[in-house]
């Protein structure tokens, strides 16, 4: 697979995926504390989206950050427009604004699962678009 | 290897006025925590915040500074 092809795949994923999220290995295995916390606010809120785990190729980092001016992992898109990385997505998570975002209602307080140290909850499903890269 | 000075130096050179606190994350030079302040992120997104801030660090960001995570306030954001 060239670079180019690579890019458009990255572009085609965002572009296709409502709630699209790039990380370092899946969401049931992170490979970084980041990409975890991002994941276990998004399965807090019982959010569907798709995953792309981008260690596999390191072209995979090069394209996206070229795409979206980002330079870390992991990276949250919806409805195609970088709402950012880990640091973003937990502050909007505790705002409520990322319930909001991604249109789905924030649990009561006392069910909000501690996040910081959430083990992805079995019962989620992520779409996981399969990494064909 | 940068250093937790050296990031917070350059943060604050090149946002006049700007503070900032920087930790090392794991110690190993190379995942750091910079919380900012500055009169500069009013009015900006997060995301424009954050760029701003990874901006000072170009393409150090993603290579030898492996992680910078970032909390940009503004004076009047940090009192509250």
């Amino acid at each position: 697979m060239t670079s180019e092809e690579i890019r458009t795949f990255v572009e085609k994923a965002i572009a296709d995926n409502d709630v699209m999220l790039f990380m370092k290995g899946t969401p049931e295995e992170p490979r970084c504390g980041f990409s975890a916390r991002t994941v276990a606010a998004l399965n807090g809120l019982n959010a569907r989206y798709a995953a792309l785990d981008i260690l596999p190729d390191p072209r995979i980092k090069q394209e996206l950050v070229a795409v979206s001016g980002w330079p870390t992992s992991p990276q949250l898109f919806i409805d195609g427009k970088l709402v950012g990385g880990c640091d973003i997505v937990m502050e909007m998570y505790e705002t409520g604004e990322l319930a909001e975002a991604l249109g789905v209602e924030q649990p009561d307080e006392d069910e909000t699962p501690d996040v910081a140290a959430a083990d992805p909850p079995a019962t989620t499903a992520p779409l996981g678009i399969e990494n064909r890269l | 290897m940068p250093t937790t000075q050296d990031l917070k130096d350059r943060i604050e050179t090149a946002l006049p006025g700007a503070t900032a606190e920087v930790e090392d994350l794991t110690g190993g030079g190379d995942h750091f925590r910079a919380e900012v302040v500055s009169q500069r992120f009013a009015g900006l997104t997060r995301i424009e915040r954050h760029q701003l801030v990874y901006g000072v660090f170009g393409d150090e960001v993603g290579g030898p500074i492996h992680a910078l995570s970032i909390k940009a306030q503004t004076p009047e954001e940090e009192q509250t």
